[in-house]
């Protein structure tokens, strides 16, 4: 009640008049709520870096061991391990955690729905390394151990969200589907997801950072990607191979967050 | 699909009339409480009908109305549309063929208005062409122009475009018979007499069999072809028409819920026809009043000028017949029984 007048003296809820014309504008836009700044501020950063990086790496004599390393068909090959890792793992999640989110919300059942949660809970809460290493003992090395901890680890964004963005949505809005005649999967796949899909891209995206992270990890099972060149490069004390890798690391979290966004922003529905 | 048939109900097939609806000693009990939310409810609306269930917040009516189109599953009792008892009846077969109005409108907000109004038809395996062409005449029916409207979305419509979209979606299957939750009640007074008065309209042209759930009972006297008063458990305390329960309502529970000002309330419903008119003669210096108009705008018209008689005038402005305070006050007298509690 801060502006005297105007809001309040209709009396009624103010919307009647006013907002929807202002809504119309915003919305009206074709060019939606995408900024050019925004848009192209992360990938400008990030190439600005790699290019004070490649610069810096230039400048130094490199001796053999460096050379093995930092060279286009190794960073290639690294960068490719560690991408095909983390999207492996975050499609995983999304296949499982979307579907595993709907049929909680469709039972309506605390038990599993508290059940569920909590291991995924554990999952992330459980450090990522011990993860690996235990799972490499009692399993075995290489890349599918890595995609498991990694999927267990990223896994309670993607649930987490797809849980909540169910419960968001307005119960008229549930209420009129379901009095039109909408069988539940027709209110599910129709009304429930759509408007959820906002609130679940968002957790997929921190679920995708997350894996890009952890990824590092996969070089203490042999599974390879970037982390190769931190643990080389620490063990080794060669610092331009670790600060080269570590960056990279960086690079590839902030790109894969500023295109998750871009997809959110594009993907969510319009009318919201 | 090949089974085109628009109806569930035997005798709409290809017609867009109402039907009746037969509710039998309907009873809800939720589990773990001991008294029932709605008790042995017994009623019978008549086909064109539109009924209106007024009564106070959590008396039961709303639910009344849900165990209708079984949002709400009855504990017993029998409910029957045209005949057929809807409890055997596929809930999501029978709810594609009852409009469903909620106050909260509920237009899915991911979709266009077009979208929104196509969503029934679709369920129901309409074609592409008539499913457009239905939309685009109910856009128009509800006086949103479809040229405007049809591709927005529900946010960028103000509240009573809103609810006329939403009216137009229950409407879109041309179902005989429509539920309506209190649809008008989170718009702002005057929008809402808009609304009304667009529905009364609509309603003339479409003969729906209507629920109509409100506890306002100006809008229920307005609106109602017959009123159920309902008190705790969804008890009919008083089911009958707005003159008649304004001019003798059965007991304490309705007499308070009609408030004050029962007599002007009814002398609303009344157009200056049905007092008797004093034959006048040529023409006068009264004041006239259009013999269109209700008592009240009569008796409005006598307050504010002062006279002690009108002349009633028809579309011509040719005097019909003179109308006095007692005239007046005659018409409020129903046949058989002197009115009790006028102010």
């Amino acid at each position: 009640m801060s502006a005297p007048g105007t809001a309040d003296v209709a009396g009624a809820p103010a919307d009647a008049a006013a907002t929807p014309r202002d809504r119309t504008t915003l919305l009206g836009t074709p060019g939606r709520r995408l900024s050019v700044v925004r848009v192209a501020a992360a990938p400008l950063l990030v190439a600005a870096g790699l290019l004070v990086l490649f610069l810096w790496v230039r400048s130094l004599e490199l001796d053999s061991i460096e050379q093995r390393t930092l060279n286009s068909d190794y960073l290639v090959a690294r960068v490719r391990e560690h991408l095909v890792l983390s999207c492996a793992a975050a499609a995983l999640v999304a296949l499982i955690a979307i579907p595993v989110g709907m049929l909680i919300h469709r039972s309506q059942s605390t038990v599993l729905r508290t059940v569920v949660l909590g291991l995924a809970n554990i999952g992330q809460a459980t450090p990522a390394v011990g993860v690996v290493i235990l799972l490499a003992i009692v399993w075995k090395t290489g890349f599918s151990t890595a995609l498991v901890a990694l999927v267990a680890y990223s896994f309670l964004p993607v649930l987490r969200n797809t849980l909540t963005g169910l419960a968001e949505v307005d119960p008229a809005t549930r209420e009129a589907a379901r009095g039109m005649g909408m069988t539940r999967w027709q209110v599910l796949r129709r009304i429930e997801l759509p408007l959820a899909s906002p609130v679940i891209l968002a957790g997929l995206r921190t679920s995708l950072v997350f894996a890009v992270g952890v990824a590092t990890i996969a070089t203490f099972i042999n599974a390879g990607g970037l982390g190769d060149m931190i643990v080389n490069g620490l063990k080794l004390q060669r610092y331009p191979v670790l600060i080269v890798g570590s960056c990279l690391v960086a690079a590839i979290a902030i790109l894969i967050d500023w295109l998750a966004g871009l997809v959110e922003e594009l993907a969510r529905p319009r009318g919201l | 699909m090949s089974d085109r048939s628009n109806s569930i109900f035997p005798s709409t097939a290809g017609t867009s009339g109402g039907v009746s609806i037969e509710l039998d000693g309907v009873t809800k009990v939720y589990p773990g409480q001991g008294v029932p939310a709605v008790e042995d409810f017994s009623m019978r609306i008549e086909p064109g009908e539109l009924v209106m269930f007024v009564g106070p917040s959590g008396c039961g009516k709303t639910t009344t109305m849900k165990m209708v189109n079984r949002i709400i599953e009855p504990s017993s009792g029998s409910i029957r549309i045209d005949g057929q008892d809807v409890l055997h009846l596929s809930p999501d077969q029978l709810r594609r063929h009852i409009g469903y109005v909620i106050q909260q409108i509920g237009l899915f907000p991911h979709m266009t208005i077009a979208d929104n109004i196509a969503t029934v038809p679709k369920l129901l395996g309409w074609s592409k062409t008539r499913t457009s062409q239905r939309v685009e005449e109910l856009l128009e029916t509800v006086q949103l122009d479809p040229a405007v409207f049809a591709k927005r979305y529900p946010r960028q419509l103000s509240g009573g475009q809103q609810q006329r979209a939403g009216v137009a979606r229950a409407l879109a299957a041309d179902p005989p018979v429509m539920l309506m939750d209190e649809p008008f009640g989170a718009t702002d007074p005057i929008t809402r007499e808009r609304l009304q008065a667009e529905f009364l309209r609509l309603q003339a042209e479409i003969g729906k069999t209507i629920i109509f759930v409100t506890h306002d009972f100006d809008e229920a006297v307005r609106l109602g072809d017959r009123i159920a008063v309902l008190s705790e458990r969804s008890r009919i305390e008083q089911f009958d028409t707005p003159d008649a329960i304004l001019a003798a309502p059965a007991n304490e529970y309705v007499a308070s819920f009609i408030g004050s000002g029962a007599a002007l309330k009814r002398l609303a419903l009344l157009p200056v026809t049905a007092a008797r008119l004093t034959p006048v003669d040529g023409s006068s210096r009264r004041p006239s009043v259009s013999s269109t108009a209700t008592l009240r705008d009569a008796l409005d018209l006598l307050m504010v000028t002062g006279a002690d008689a009108l002349d009633v005038v028809d579309e011509e402005q040719r005097p019909v017949g003179r109308l006095g305070h007692a005239d007046i006050s005659a018409a409020l007298t129903p046949p058989e029984r002197v009115e009790v509690g006028t102010p």
